[in-house]
């Protein structure tokens, strides 16, 4: 059997296990699972991070109001954590909680709306020395109201057509009021929720471990006895599952490494693969001649041939799909037709470059020469970035491929130190107002590198984040994508595949776009 | 003697507060800035009012003089300050870390003093002989290979015949003594094959100098076994550039393991180091310089002290 065909076979049990068939095996209480994360938490405190080796850890101690639920592969939705039901006015102003009664803390306390109403106060408005990392997704909110001690309303000044994921997100880690009362840092030192996994030891640099919360509000949850997190290296993850070391690992894996793994491994591991909320793009600084010119920008994303490139990039890298600014197959997603319009995204690829190399005369630029800047992690940036490299040079545009580490890399971006530069958009879930923030201008948003100044896509960015309605926020989010494509301040290369491998006793762990999302583990349980 | 240990262990403040201050101003001056690097390397777009909060609470909006300031004030009260990535006190970090690669160094060493005396004298002693030749490429070798390289096929071949890994994770040799063995070992005798292979190679330089000394000659023409007269009049003055070598390379290790911690996931202080390094953890980072000083220091003193027993000499002047 080759390697590709065992693949086939590790895939397969992957769609075994979520057959109806597979779905009807009961779970399995006990045991511990052991799992690698392949960096270490800057901080325990979710409002404060913005890591996935914060949350990989940390976030089965917790709870939120709400939560994603589902696979990717099928369907992802926003379902209740402590809110057993919410509801959204219609002037989307407003948003009521009900939420669940008889949830305790680790510590026994009882959970109610007070500690919503503290919760969202810290992250909305916090106290000196506390840091808030995703202040500003919430500046809309201007009240927390409590009528009863399972009830909270959310007031908020404009209608903000994000608010319900922002209430699902993963880094909303609801705290107890008691304990902030007592110390506005606690979570800070030992976490402590009212999630499936009660907190027992951290050794720095080493190891979490956390054992199961028997009085979690979901009937017969959590299945495992506990889990022990593993810091390592990426380049242990393989050593580390083949020796059996860990189980899993839940970030994210090269298709390489799946390959390595499923070769030794054989049907003792399970693959699940699917698309990421993740992306690699490339920025033009246009505050640099000629980079200024759109005609320039225009030609050098018109002269990278992104499906063909797909191909052997899927094989050896975490790039992969195809897309625009929103991710290929989500609901924002443009369609085909029209993003095959846009400059970039033409079907036929010699007409394509034809039309960049005029668009470079008519601009007057010959024997152009570009300083790319990058980040010196190897996957997916290296391939990523030597991609571009090759395919410029199809119109004879030379490029000098910088790699730096992740300080000088933050720096020259921020300096302005390139001519274009490699970067990457990841995000908690599939939402315009999340991914397009690199796009709108300079001045408003933190992360636009490129220096643009774009006054129409400020006024669709702002328009489609204060639309509630799904179908007109669209209107508005394809003219803001079209808009972007075309001005083509930055050029999307490739959205990323996920690609988790699980060892096969692992259970009940859903794949979803993003890595930051479905950690609480609390449906997870081992088949041994 | 004790008028050597003071002004011995005097000097170090001075060369401490020099290491500090170039340390201090050093990486200050490399472009960066780790709070962008914190909050923004995983994508999140985290807006510069936040960015700023965050430089306000670690101290870094202050003027270079006034975190100098800082900086000297709690030095001077043993203080190293907080790591800006975790917030937790520079010295609890290192503090952790340091038993590990403490010993991995010194398991390293016995490894290589094991080896390479005995070889060292062999090679020596029987100088081109058979003997002399194994010893030589025995120690190229060791020479040749990466550490690290060694560690990966070490673990390489344990995966594939024995499908076994040494575990991930330090426990203490006193709380579990076979589990600290097991995660330990392999990493010593990577980095020890390194290590034995500079000292046999020093030790058969310096015993074979020595052997051409008139003294020695005269040693074995009063009738003196060969074995004896490298024991007892030789091997003494053959050490002293080993034992040079074997300190300085103990002090290197205690920072320097760096890629053989990454290779068997040990969270020693080259890991530490490097992570701080990417993340341009300041604090951190002046933390670990000054401690590899104060390593390096005290064992060249040791090594100074050293020369003392092994040669009268020395230790009169």
């Amino acid at each position: 059997m080759n390697s590709s065909m065992k693949f086939a076979l590790a895939v397969g049990l992957v769609f075994g296990v979520a057959s109806p068939a597979a779905h009807a095996q009961a779970p399995k209480k006990g045991g511990v699972l052991n799992f690698a994360v392949v960096a270490e938490p800057p901080t325990y405190d979710c409002h404060a991070t913005t890591t996935f080796a914060t949350l990989h850890p940390v976030r089965p101690h917790y709870s939120g109001l709400l939560k994603f639920k589902g696979d990717v592969n099928s369907k992802i939705e926003l379902v209740g954590d402590l809110a057993e039901s919410f509801e959204q006015s219609k002037d989307g102003l407003t948003y009521t909680f009900k939420l669940r009664r008889n949830v305790k803390f680790h510590d026994g306390t009882p959970f109610t709306a007070a500690d919503i109403k503290a919760t969202y106060e810290r992250i909305v408005n916090p106290q000196a020395g506390i840091l808030s990392a995703r202040k500003a997704l919430h500046e809309n909110i201007t009240a927390i109201e409590t009528p009863d001690d399972f009830t909270a309303v959310f007031k908020l000044n404009v209608p903000n057509a994000s608010m319900l994921n922002n209430f699902a997100s993963p880094f909303n880690c609801v705290y107890s009021a008691k304990k902030l009362m007592e110390d506005q840092r606690y979570p800070e030192k030992a976490p402590m929720g009212t999630g499936p996994f009660v907190y027992v030891d951290y050794v720095k640099g080493a190891t979490w471990e956390a054992k199961r919360f028997d009085q979690y509000f979901e009937a017969g949850r959590p299945y495992l006895d506990g889990y022990k997190a593993f810091f390592v290296k990426a380049n242990s993850v393989v050593p580390g599952m083949q020796g059996g070391q860990f189980d899993a690992e839940f970030r994210g894996r090269t298709p390489k490494e799946r390959d390595q793994l499923v070769d030794a491994m054989k049907d003792n591991v399970t693959v699940q693969e699917g698309p990421w909320t993740t992306s690699v793009l490339l920025t033009f600084n246009t505050k640099r001649k000629p980079f200024d010119d759109v005609r320039v920008r225009q030609a050098l994303t018109m002269a990278v041939d992104r499906r063909a490139g797909a191909v052997p990039l899927s094989k050896i890298s975490m790039l992969k799909f195809v897309g625009g600014l929103t991710r290929p197959g989500s609901e924002w997603a443009l369609p085909d037709d029209e993003l095959n319009k846009l400059p970039g995204y033409g079907t036929d690829i010699a007409k394509s470059r034809e039309e960049a190399k005029k668009l470079l005369a008519a601009a007057g630029v010959t024997n152009l020469k570009i300083k790319l800047v990058n980040r010196n992690i190897a996957e997916p940036y290296t391939p990523a970035g030597i991609f571009v490299v090759s395919e410029w040079k199809k119109i004879g545009v030379e490029a000098e491929h910088l790699q730096l580490e992740n300080k000088s890399y933050f720096d020259a971006q921020a300096s302005g130190e390139f001519d274009a530069t490699v970067e990457f958009i990841s995000d908690f879930v599939d939402d315009p107002s999340l991914q397009f923030v690199k796009f709108i201008s300079a001045k408003k948003s933190p992360v636009n590198v490129s220096g643009s100044e774009d006054a129409e896509l400020d006024k669709l960015f702002d328009a489609q984040a204060a639309t509630i309605d799904p179908v007109e926020r669209r209107k508005l989010t394809q003219a803001f994508e079209k808009r972007a494509i075309t001005q083509s301040y930055s050029m999307m290369l490739y959205w990323w595949q996920r690609i988790v491998v699980l060892n096969k006793k692992v259970k009940g762990w859903e794949l979803h776009a993003s890595h930051f999302t479905g950690q609480d583990l609390a449906g997870v349980w081992l088949d041994q | 003697m004790i008028l050597f240990l003071v002004r011995r262990i005097l000097l170090l403040i001075p060369t401490l507060i020099g290491v500090a201050v170039v340390t201090f101003f050093l990486i200050r001056v490399i472009p960066g800035d780790p709070v962008v690097v914190k909050l923004r390397a995983d994508g999140a777009a985290v807006t510069e009012e936040t960015i700023q909060a965050e430089r306000k609470r670690l101290g870094l909006d202050k003027p270079l003089y006034a975190q100098f300031g800082d900086f000297v004030v709690g030095l001077a009260h043993g203080d190293l300050g907080n790591s800006l990535w975790t917030g937790q006190p520079v010295l609890k970090e290192i503090a952790i870390r340091f038993p590990v690669s403490l010993q991995v160094a010194i398991m390293a060493t016995i490894i290589a003093i094991l080896i390479s005396v005995p070889l060292g004298i062999l090679s020596a002693v029987y100088r081109d002989t058979w003997i002399d030749y194994v010893v030589r490429i025995i120690a190229v070798s060791g020479l040749a290979i990466p550490s690290f390289w060694l560690g990966m096929l070490m673990i390489l071949a344990l995966l594939s015949w024995k499908n076994w890994l040494p575990p991930i994770g330090y426990v203490s040799i006193f709380q579990d003594p076979v589990a600290n063995l097991q995660a330990t070992i392999m990493p010593a005798i990577s980095v020890g094959y390194r290590y034995a292979a500079i000292a046999t190679r020093m030790m058969r330089s310096a015993l074979l100098e020595v052997l051409r000394e008139d003294y020695i000659r005269t040693a074995k023409a009063k009738g003196l076994f060969q074995k004896l007269v490298v024991r007892r009049h030789a091997l003494r003055n053959a050490l002293l550039p080993v034992v040079t070598v074997i300190g300085l390379e103990f002090a290197f290790l205690i920072g320097g393991l760096v890629v053989t911690e990454q290779v068997f996931n040990l969270n020693g202080i080259g890991k530490l180091f490097v992570d701080a390094t990417t993340r341009g953890d300041f604090n951190l980072i002046q933390g670990l310089v000054l401690m590899i000083a104060v390593i390096f220091i005290l064992v060249n003193l040791v090594v100074d002290l050293l020369y003392g027993l092994l040669d009268p000499r020395i230790r009169v002047s």
